[in-house]
């Protein structure tokens, strides 16, 4: 079992079975699990996403008798690591789109409801429908909101091609919405705007994949010459991790698309066409025919309210206060983060919630058998950053902004690559089910 | 839990092609292999004039696998970037190649019957 343990959670386990490899088989030969541990807590999840029902499916099978509560108001289940492919034009909407329900264990209760009100103190929840949920322990995997009022000026109706506008970020049907925009910016030219908010943000890749993305499309059907990229950074770099700043820094420059540090997108004028950024001298306006939008994001009101957030960190933002290594909070010991509300230095993706699963499985069921837990997440992140259609640079990094390569030597996590590709395009949402359901 | 391993590898691989066509390829694959065997027990020889048309046939076996490979996954040779990626198409020609000479030989043998080859 402990065996089992280690490979299917170890990040070659991880990877191999993104890609298709035999890891999968090894996983599978290591023995049985472990006979359930006895409990009558009561467990409550918030949100249903990739963390919430990874650990809905991990807790029912490792304990027995728990009450476990899953709360998620939205029944759709998104697969966010496709929005980029939808896009560009790759995948349709309902690529992305699945029921929540279909991922949840049977036996866990699903309240289809929102919370309105948390109160750490009174280990209490009540939902928006006014149903009260009491809980021994809760889970908080809610992820984040995107604000969009944010943007002064900008409204998501206005997503599509008529206005020239992209917000992938927003849904799957914005991200199909932002490939018609992306489309006919790539057909007709002019100037496409990109960049990232200030914030901490899901996935940090992605603003400059699509960017690549657009950039290739438009290379493809011929019109480079006529459509200007400009990518818009927040920070002093174009990545947080240093290494990945340089090398996404040449493949820009040996593209000839034009990146700007520390200018942050505060406002749009539809009428005008143009793009108000935040500079460090001042504020600049720019024209667009084109702009992608990525709004600040935040931990959602409820959270804030709830008196997890940091105090003097993150102060805009709100994301929780766990530890960065156990993701239990640093307050409340029955309380965990899976995912994007955790405050901690990395690891907005799937991937990373990936590894957060296996660490607060551990800490909880430890502490129901009386146990203290002993796994550790070290901030590892994985962005498959696709570079052009039919290539990607498979990154992956921890807290140290070490590089932290699946398969050393073989697939080198900075080299445009195919295999890094396939395992993008064709074998990470299998790999993604499979986590939701507890399996991989 | 039991079913961990072969569930998982069948949620991806049913993923990446379609469940219809990835069981469709499996029952192919199963298939090809029982008449493989079928026929040599049968023959209780191999037969070098089959053996050389299927030989012959391997490189179209290979490049009909990569085709394949590359109609599914919108990318092309241009695509290539490193060792690994040779590597990775080599072996799916390698496997085209080989699934295929299997098959010319099993069809050949089935068609023609022992007698044929003397």
């Amino acid at each position: 079992m402990i065996d089992l343990q280690k490979l299917a959670t170890s990040r070659r386990g991880f990877m191999g079975l993104a890609a298709g490899g035999g890891a999968a088989i090894a996983l599978g030969a290591s023995g049985q699990p472990a006979r359930a541990q006895r409990t009558n807590a009561r467990i409550l999840i918030m949100g249903a996403g990739a963390g919430g029902a990874g650990i809905a499916n991990r807790l029912a099978a490792r304990l027995d008798g728990a009450q476990i509560t899953v709360l998620d108001g939205r029944p759709q289940h998104w697969y966010q690591p496709g929005f980029t492919l939808i896009a560009s034009g790759l995948r349709k909407a309902d690529y992305a789109i699945s029921s929540t329900e279909q991922w949840l264990p049977r036996g866990v209760n699903y309240v289809n409801e929102y919370a309105a009100e948390l109160d750490p103190e009174a280990n209490r929840v009540t939902t928006t429908g006014g149903q009260r949920i009491d809980y021994d322990y809760l889970i908080v995997a809610t992820g984040l909101t995107l604000d969009w009022d944010a943007i002064e000026g900008f409204d998501l109706s206005m997503a599509g091609p008529q206005n020239g506008i992209a917000a992938h970020y927003a849904s799957p049907e914005h991200a199909e919405l932002s490939w018609q925009a992306l489309d006919k910016f790539t057909d007709e030219g002019g100037i496409g705007m990109f960049g990232r908010p200030a914030t901490e943000m899901k996935c940090a890749g992605a603003p400059v994949k699509i960017c690549f993305l657009g950039e290739d499309i438009a290379t493809t059907k011929g019109n480079r010459g006529k459509c200007e990229f400009i990518y818009n950074a927040q920070a002093t770099n174009l990545f947080g991790v240093p290494v990945i700043h340089h090398r996404v820094r040449q493949i820009m420059d040996e593209r000839n698309i034009t990146y700007r540090y520390q200018h942050v997108l505060k406002g749009i004028d539809l009428g005008a066409k143009t793009a108000t950024y935040t500079t460090p001298e001042g504020e600049v306006s720019d024209k667009w025919d084109f702009i992608n939008i990525i709004p600040p994001q935040r931990a959602p009101q409820v959270i804030r309210d709830s008196g997890l957030s940091w105090a003097e960190r993150w102060v805009d933002q709100g994301w929780i206060e766990v530890d960065m290594h156990t993701l239990r909070h640093a307050r409340y010991a029955n309380i965990f983060g899976i995912g994007d509300i955790n405050g901690v230095p990395k690891g907005k993706t799937a991937a990373s919630v990936k590894f957060h699963i296996p660490v607060v499985e551990d800490h909880l069921v430890s502490e129901i058998a009386g146990r203290e837990g002993t796994r550790r997440y070290d901030g590892y992140t994985s962005c498959p950053l696709i570079t052009r259609i039919g290539r990607a640079m498979l990154v992956e990094f921890d807290y140290q902004d070490n590089l932290t390569p699946s398969f050393p030597g073989v697939i080198a996590p900075l080299e445009e690559l195919w295999i890094s590709w396939l395992m993008k395009e064709v074998a990470l949402k299998a790999t993604y089910n499979a986590m939701l359901r507890g399996r991989a | 839990m039991e079913d961990f391993t072969l569930m998982t590898l069948l949620t991806v691989f049913e993923e990446i092609f379609g469940r219809w066509l990835f069981w469709a390829m499996v029952a192919v694959a199963v298939i090809i292999t029982l008449g493989y065997i079928y026929v040599l027990v049968r023959d209780r020889a191999m037969s070098m004039r089959k053996f050389l048309l299927a030989q012959l046939s391997m490189p179209f076996g290979g490049i009909a696998a990569v085709g394949f490979v590359m109609m599914m996954t919108n990318s092309g040779f241009s695509d290539i970037g490193g060792p690994i990626d040779w590597i990775v198409l080599l072996g799916v020609f390698a496997a085209g190649a080989v699934g295929f000479a299997i098959l010319v030989y099993v069809v050949q043998s089935l068609m023609r019957g022992k007698e044929a080859d003397i």
